[in-house]
């Protein structure tokens, strides 16, 4: 009461007269924190720039992948020739050695040159690819070599199914073997004029072997199983001999028409094979040598050096469709990532529908239903230093216990008659459990501090009007929380979607026999539970790990590049889009809680 | 009130009581017990809530005093005294709100309509449905006003669209905000203004029919004109249920209420019909009180 400093007042504006001198003199700088606000500032500036460069150049690289280049034809002092298209440059520091095998009269004046520039000069790296004729994909040419640099009129750059590129001239086109015309122009137009219809059956004989083919097989593998099963009855004296019988009947029938369709559909594909060989591309590489391509083997062809616009953007779009919804080729060094897409997105899905009930519930009973204490904070801390765990602890983890024990013991009592493992080892089902394992702190948290921003006079409120406490819980403290709940669900699946060292070891793979999304087989079951096209026991393909697998472990780095960068830049964009459905719907609850104002 | 305690009290003069240690208030502050002055006309009055030598504790903190009070049925009472003195907790003692808050204890007993409130096998969810409550600050629930209102009926399980459309009517035209909220019923509660959003609450405080409507300062966020609706919708409630009401505002216990009780420091200090609290009080105190004079 009496420390209200009324007979102060002189003293206290006497404080206030010295703190205004002062200020004049050394203080400023320090007490308007100018340097605080540099300091602070500039250290996010920083960071944010660091992200924003990865972001561009991962953007940059990734998008221009596909974008396509012009073919060039080069040829050197020392007489080599080489045709290709420009990877990329840098300048290097050559030695002098390699200046004395220029011609003599070139000699003096690189040497110069090379001295202005502090012995530094640019070299390009071409892609000339050609891999099955050379033994090589690139090649680098310095700056001072160069003899001629040109982009020949009908230089074609030419994709193939197996090999990587080809280029060349084109020399002629062959149809059964005989050549119908000579010149580039005329071959070009009867090369588009057939191409497409050649595509058109090859993934027709793509779809019988892959779809219809496995679709009849199916059908001969139930028939024999049920005959198994049949004649397993019989023998513990279940069924009659007649029912044995009938279904043995019925069992040699399915397989004769089984093996009809069959027949007819290799037929078909027999047809397709020699249709599609009819037409050849004769083609002449920079080195001279002729090569005959079969259509059948050209994914897409174009004359690099006279594309138009239009026609770039034509190509660019096809490249990008192919890339999101093809299968790869050639170690997944090309064509599409479409079962990494599939691969990735449902890991992620399964791993949210996991882990978001389960940390919802376990948040509920830290905030809700356990008395505050010592051992409610242990959990709690706990749970944060869970989340600072090693993912790839987890992923040991995962792959003892979900794999091999829970695995295992889904298969001796499901599938103890299986040849083949089901359950046992890495498929989505254990790799979302293991990653759901991983998010579950953030979940965790992020709910806990959305039920704790519940305000209490809402749950009085509700108590007062005789609510238990599960009715408050479920009626406003969880329909309240819901935005909190979902920014928790989003973190996790950022988290979880980038993760790839514990997928390693908990069920992804380089290839998969079949995606564990499967279209084209609608019957599909889990023991006696049918689960339609869902195939959560299988392993799978994930973009995350793909970008490791092609960036260090494939034969050819400097070929797996751009891939790296393009599968970056997808992976990226899906984390994004997810999260942005997650956002919008969150927004969109936000709205509806939104209070007013008075 | 009759003619004749009006007589009564105005024959009366406020009297000045001293304790031990000086006036009343300075008793009271330092510790001593002191008497509640309770006015003859309550005794005539059938009550619904009876309050027995009623003492709570926060921890080690006594925030109510030996309190013992009766309610009458089908009246509006108000509690009034200076911030602090335990009004709230008063309130939300009786329909046992205070359960939630850990460190609280209590001793005494209360009844409503002769049945027990804080003896052991009290179904305290059964007993909070018989009493509806409206919050000093609006609470209304993050769904839609619809559903707001019909929150109590929802909890027991009523699915009846035509029930819950009558109660949800009902309930807002006795919180006079049925005009303005009939046409946007499915909107969220959130959206309304503040003044709004409190008929709300009291909407869905009046939805189950209670038997007392227990009111903590439900005007201290209003403006004067959503202050005279809610008070007009007191007058009108008034007799159909049993109002106990605190308030800051001595005008509007005047005004609205018949019974007026003054606490202090946790004690129940006077306690008798509004006319009289207001204008012949028995203690100098409380005429101090309900003239401004401190508090
Ligand atoms: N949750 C609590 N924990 C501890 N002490 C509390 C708690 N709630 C109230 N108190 C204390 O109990 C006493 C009475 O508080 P109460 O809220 O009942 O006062 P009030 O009369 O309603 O005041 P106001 O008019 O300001 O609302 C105060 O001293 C307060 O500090
Ligand atoms: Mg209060």
């Amino acid at each position: 009461m009496t420390d209200l400093p009324v007979t102060d007042l002189p003293k206290s504006s006497n404080v206030g007269t010295r703190r205004r001198d002062a200020g004049r003199k050394s203080m400023s700088l320090y007490a308007e924190g100018e340097p605080m606000v540099w300091l602070t500032g500039g250290a996010l500036a920083f960071s944010l720039l660091m992200i924003l460069a990865m972001l561009v150049y991962v953007f940059w690289m990734g998008f221009s992948n596909f974008w396509p280049q012009r073919v060039v034809h080069v040829t050197t002092h020392s007489g080599q020739v080489s045709m290709g298209s420009v990877s990329r440059s840098q300048s290097y520091k050559p030695s002098i050695a390699n200046v004395d095998r220029l011609p003599e009269a070139l000699q003096d004046s690189t040497r110069e040159k090379l001295l202005a520039n502090d012995g530094y000069t640019v070299r390009t790296l071409l892609y000339t690819g050609n891999y099955d004729l050379t033994g090589t994909r690139f090649q680098w040419v310095s700056d001072y070599e160069v003899n001629t640099w040109e982009y020949p009129e009908w230089a074609l750059l030419i994709e193939r199914r197996m090999d990587g590129n080809f280029y060349g001239m084109p020399v002629a086109f062959e149809q059964d073997g005989e050549v119908l015309t000579e010149s580039p122009k005329e071959i070009w137009e009867r090369f588009e004029e057939i191409h497409p219809t050649v595509r058109r059956r090859f993934r027709e004989r793509e779809r019988i072997r892959t779809v219809d083919m496995g679709r009849v097989n199916r059908r001969q593998e139930n028939a024999r199983r049920q005959l198994v099963e049949a004649t397993r009855q019989f023998e513990n004296g279940e069924i009659p001999a007649g029912d044995l019988d009938r279904v043995r009947h019925e069992t040699e029938e399915t397989i004769d028409q089984t093996r009809r369709e069959h027949a007819a559909l290799s037929k078909r594909v027999d047809e397709i094979n020699t249709e599609n060989r009819r037409y050849g591309l004769v083609m002449e590489t920079a080195q001279g040598l002729r090569h005959t391509l079969f259509f059948d083997d050209i994914v897409m062809a174009f004359p690099g050096n006279q594309l138009s616009r239009f026609q770039k953007i034509a190509i660019f779009g096809e490249r990008w469709r192919e890339f999101i919804f093809d299968n790869p080729r050639e170690a997944n060094m090309e064509g599409g990532v479409f079962p990494q897409i599939i691969g990735t997105v449902t890991m992620t899905l399964v791993m949210t529908i996991f882990v978001v009930p389960f940390g919802v519930i376990a948040a509920l009973y830290l905030r809700e239903y356990a008395k505050p204490g010592p051992i409610v904070s242990a959990v709690r801390i706990a749970i944060n230093n869970l989340a600072g765990v090693p993912s790839i602890v987890f992923g040991v983890f995962g792959l003892g216990f979900f794999c091999y024990i829970m695995g295992g013991y889904l298969d001796d009592v499901f599938y103890s008659n299986s040849p083949v493992p089901t359950f046992r080892g890495g498929g989505v089902l254990w790799a979302s459990a293991t990653l759901a394992l991983l998010t579950l702190p953030v979940v965790i948290v992020a709910t806990e501090e959305a039920l704790s921003a519940v305000p209490s006079s809402m749950r009085e409120g509700s108590y007062a009007c005789g609510a238990s406490k599960w009715q408050t819980i479920k009626r406003i403290v969880l329909p309240r929380s819901m935005p909190g709940i979902m920014t928790g669900m989003i973190l996790a699946m950022a988290r979880g979607a980038g993760e790839v060292a514990p997928l390693m070891l908990v069920g992804a793979v380089k290839l998969a026999p079949s995606l564990p999304l499967d279209i084209h087989n609608w019957s599909g079951s889990l023991g006696f539970i049918p689960t339609g096209p869902i195939h959560l026991e299988r392993s799978f393909l994930h973009l995350g790990f793909h970008i490791y697998d092609l960036g260090f472990q494939s034969s050819d780095s400097e070929a797996a590049r751009p891939m790296v960068f393009t599968t970056t830049l997808l992976l990226i964009s899906i984390i994004v889009i997810l999260n942005l459905t997650a956002i919008m719907i969150r927004t969109r609850l936000r709205r509806k809680f939104k209070s007013g104002t008075f | 009130m009759t003619a004749e305690t009006l007589e009564q009290a105005q024959a009366r003069t406020p009297v000045q009581t001293r304790g031990a240690s000086g006036t009343r208030l300075e008793a009271i502050a330092s510790g001593e017990e002191v008497r509640s002055e309770i006015h003859p006309q309550l005794k005539k009055e059938d009550n619904i809530l009876s309050i027995e030598n009623f003492n709570l504790w926060y921890g080690r903190a006594q925030a109510l005093h030996d309190i013992s009070m009766t309610v009458p049925k089908g009246k509006v009472t108000a509690l009034v005294g200076p911030s602090g003195c335990g009004k709230s907790t008063l309130l939300r003692s009786v329909n046992r709100l205070n359960d939630l808050i850990d460190i609280v204890r209590i001793g005494g007993e209360m009844t409503l309509n002769g049945s027990s409130i804080y003896s052991k096998n009290v179904d305290v969810i059964e007993l909070r449905k018989r009493m509806g409550m409206v919050f000093q600050k609006s609470n209304p629930f993050p769904m839609s006003i619809y559903e707001n209102v019909v929150y109590s009926l929802r909890i027991d399980g009523e699915r009846n669209k035509k029930v819950l459309d009558e109660v949800c009517e009902r309930s807002l035209r006795g919180a006079a905000i049925w005009d303005e909220v009939k046409d946007r019923l499915q909107d969220s509660a959130l959206g309304l203004s503040g003044g709004q959003q409190q008929r709300i609450c009291i909407a869905r405080a009046i939805a189950a029919e209670p038997e007392v409507l227990l009111m903590d300062e439900p005007c201290s966020a209003l403006d004067p004109i959503a202050t005279n609706k809610i008070e007009d919708m007191i007058d009108a409630l008034k007799g159909e249920y049993t109002i106990l009401i605190v308030t800051h505002n001595m005008q509007q216990a005047a005004r609205s209420s018949d019974y007026t009780a003054f606490m202090y420091l946790g004690r129940l200090i006077e306690y008798g019909p509004t006319d009289t609290i207001f204008q012949n009080p028995r203690l100098i105190e409380t005429q101090d009180y309900v003239t401004g004079r401190f508090g």
